[in-house]
């Protein structure tokens, strides 16, 4: 049996879309300078460094050497690893196993992207296979686009039910102050009529059906910085240590041919395997929050079916009855989400951060249920079609 | 330590340019450790690959293998560094408890890779990479940095080039086994003042695969276990002009780490092989002293006196290194399959006779910024 691990502060830079006055380790160190603030930790307590981002993006090879004087791991050990969109919480899982290896106390996490440096699609072309899939099914929009229809043919979803989604994440986002995209003119205005202006605008531009400009997340520069501790060193450094009850990831097919578009079925299954080890019975009653990876708007609807908080198709009632608004029974991404902000490498850390913030009820504006947060649920979605899961509560895990 | 045991062990052989796809070296490779485990991919837990997506041209490149080393439905995860980077973390998810078992598995083409502009593309993208700095002229400056601190000559370097190609000889998996000599070296092409051809290693292509089990998972595998006794990597920093080239304090402190879990006091005699990263012929002199084997500017000594030659006290290299071979991101991981054969006593023509404890070693980053360090013993 392992230690037990919890996250003792988080740090992250405002996420803008090009931060000119910084390069990319002055980003990384600007993250984890903060997030040692917030622990109220030097540099010297930290025992080794997990970093991770997308080497295409930036076109910096062996980024954990190369950023290792702003990530401070000169003299200390640092592993790279990078999954593609589950990057940030293949960090935080690395980081906890490193933690609960019983080998360090005390671990950095780090993800970062400064997308204004990069051609972000061009880049995540390159991942598919150079004859089969890069010519005909390449890049982040086409796969998600296809996956959308698909969702709309079998449950009858609608063009409003994906903007419902997208109205929920930008609302949310202007009580964060860390998030990119602040769409003041929404303020004020019913989400009812927000929905008819998203999918009625002709400046809302179609970019593959079902998939307009404002179902997308944006390409941003950021960083994020977690820090995870082992059991009986974590309670002295943060007041209320957000404790991980449970993480896993799942895998299964790497060619897009294969993959079955009706479902999402590794984060399905890596959910599964997170709520039986923390015997999680009825997610939606039992988990205060969600802190979900959700590169686009019908993500909101289906992959909580897939996770588990509703039926198949009943996504989108739990949209329209406000479930997951700030004050329903399960607000998901208080923070605005991946919709909001989406510096690639940071992004999936930034939702194990912010579930942390909420479980230790310091989520500012954007904190849930008066900070009465006992466990919060963080994802992330990426590479080939991984999905990685970490629980996160208030109690100690038994 | 003795928690975390080698079960299984699998290379393919490294060649200049191999028709295979990273797919399939990758198979080869996962399959021969499973094979050798006397396993099959259902014992196997949870998987982590290593792989660098600008040595693989693709984005994301963990996805080109992950079926071939038989992740579906299983926990993976990815390490882009030295596949020793990639079996350090594949322990540490056994430990954690959440897992009994890990298959590490790490790939390199290096015949479909431009290592100079790869290598290139790590150093710092407004000051030093229109100077056209790759790994060998940043090795270049190490090497002469290296002899001006030691005194140690081109010869010295030209005998480690003769030693490791001569026992690539015995290693059926070397790409370059030769059979040359001091004034051979000297007179192969230059390639970066000091270093010369034959200094150099090939870059190639090549795949490698571990399985790792903790005493609860022991009984899917028929291999007696070769445990892992101590182990440790740090990073030094990343500007070379912010490092003392000639010394390698990351290595040192790597090492210190190691021998003390192991309980390693004086290493050049309580070890009987050591397996290291030679990128170029100089490097493992100066991780003789990174690694306490000769005191700081003699590791010249110990290859003069041939103290580390398959007959002397301890036989460095035995497999020919990284010298014979180099997969990147294979290489270290070979050296813990070597290091893991060698204390079995499976090692063929190139075995150490009665080798107990042996080291392997990686490095990651231009002039070795970081070191991991393995310590295994029966």
């Amino acid at each position: 049996m392992g230690k037990r691990v919890a996250i003792v502060g988080f740090g992250q830079t405002y996420q803008r879309s090009s931060r000119k006055d910084v390069n990319g380790v002055e980003l990384i160190n600007e993250a984890v300078n903060t997030a040692l603030a917030d622990a109220e930790l030097t540099i010297r307590d930290i025992d080794a460094v997990v970093i991770g981002n997308m080497d295409h993006f930036e076109g910096i090879n062996y980024v954990d050497m190369w950023s290792a004087e702003g990530a401070g791991a000169v003299m200390k050990p640092v592993i790279k690893v990078c999954t593609g969109g589950t990057t940030g919480t293949t960090v935080a899982m690395c980081a906890y196993y490193h933690v609960a290896s019983g080998m360090f106390k005390r671990v950095l996490a780090i993800g970062w992207e400064k997308n204004s440096e990069s051609d972000t699609t061009g880049a995540i072309i390159t991942a598919f296979h150079p004859v089969w899939e890069r010519p005909t099914l390449g890049g982040a929009v086409a796969g998600l686009a296809i996956e959308a229809s698909k969702y709309m043919a079998n449950y009858g979803a609608t063009e409003r039910d994906g903007a419902r989604v997208a109205v929920r994440e930008r609302l949310h986002a202007l009580n964060n102050p860390f998030a990119h995209l602040h769409q003041e003119w929404m303020k004020g205005i019913p989400v009812d009529q927000l929905v008819d202006l998203l999918v009625g605008s002709e400046q809302n531009a179609m970019l593959a059906y079902p998939l307009r400009m404002s179902d997308m997340c944006p390409r941003t520069d950021g960083a994020a910085a977690v820090i995870f501790a082992a059991e009986g060193t974590a309670e002295k450094i943060a007041p209320v240590p957000a404790w991980v009850h449970a993480t896993a990831n799942s895998h299964n097919f790497v060619y897009a041919g294969d993959v079955n578009m009706d479902r999402n079925t590794t984060i399905a299954e890596a959910s599964k395997k997170v709520f039986k080890k923390a015997g999680i019975k009825e997610p939606l009653k039992e988990i205060d929050v969600c802190e979900l990876y959700l590169p686009y708007s019908y993500a909101g609807l289906k992959w909580i079916e897939d996770i588990g908080f509703c039926a198949y198709g009943e996504g989108p009632r739990l949209l329209w009855d406000g479930v997951t608004d700030m004050d329903g029974e399960l607000p998901v991404n208080p923070s605005g989400g991946v919709m909001s902000s989406n510096a690639i490498g940071a992004t999936a850390l930034i939702r194990v951060g912010e579930a942390a913030l909420q479980v230790m009820g310091r989520a500012g504006t954007r904190q849930v249920k008066g900070g009465d947060v006992n466990l919060a649920l963080a994802t992330g979605f990426g590479g080939c079609y991984w999905g990685d899961v970490m629980l996160l509560g208030k109690k100690k895990p038994s | 330590m003795s928690k975390i045991a080698i079960v299984g062990v699998g290379q393919t052989t490294c060649t200049s340019s191999r028709e295979d796809t990273f797919e399939e070296m990758v198979f080869e490779a996962a399959t021969k450790a499973l094979a050798d485990a006397g396993a099959e991919v259902g014992d196997i837990d949870n998987v982590v690959t290593v792989s660098n997506d600008f040595w693989d041209g693709r984005t994301i490149s963990s996805m080109a293998v992950q079926e071939a080393a038989g992740s579906w439905g299983k926990d993976v995860s990815t390490v882009e560094g030295d596949g020793t980077f990639g079996a350090f973390y594949g322990m540490m998810r056994i430990l954690s408890g959440s897992f009994d078992t890990t298959l590490v598995v790490s790939h390199m083409k290096g015949s479909e890779s431009i290592m100079n502009l790869i290598t290139n593309a790590m150093f710092d993208p407004i000051y030093q990479r229109g100077l056209g700095i790759d790994a060998t002229s940043a090795a270049a400056l190490q090497a002469r940095s290296y002899m001006a601190m030691s005194g140690a000559t081109e010869e010295d370097f030209a005998r480690v080039s003769v030693k490791n190609h001569g026992n690539a000889r015995n290693n059926p998996y070397a790409q370059l086994p030769l059979k040359v000599s001091v004034r051979d070296v000297l007179a192969s092409r230059k390639i970066a003042e000091p270093l010369k051809l034959l200094d150099c290693s090939p870059i190639g292509d090549g795949a490698a695969a571990i399985v790792l089990s903790n005493r609860k998972g022991l009984k899917r595998f028929k291999k007696d276990p070769v445990w892992i006794k101590g182990v440790a990597h740090c990073a030094d920093a990343f500007n070379l002009g912010y490092r003392d080239l000639a010394k390698s304090r990351a290595l040192k402190a790597a090492a210190k780490k190691a021998y003390k879990a192991a309980g390693i006091q004086k290493p050049l005699s309580d070890l009987d092989v050591a397996e290291l990263y030679d990128a170029y012929s100089y490097m493992e002199l100066m991780w003789y002293e990174g690694l306490g084997f000769a005191p700081e500017g003699k590791g010249y000594e110990l290859i003069r006196s041939g103290a580390t030659g398959m007959k002397g006290e301890l036989p460095v290299n035995p497999s020919g290194g990284v010298l014979s071979s180099h997969p990147v991101l294979v290489a270290g991981m070979v050296r813990l399959v070597e290091a893991t054969l060698q204390v079995r006593g499976e090692a063929g023509k190139r075995q150490v006779k009665g080798a107990k404890t042996a080291l392997a070693h990686g490095i990651n980053g231009p002039c070795g910024q970081a070191h991991c360090v393995f310590i295994v013993g029966a």
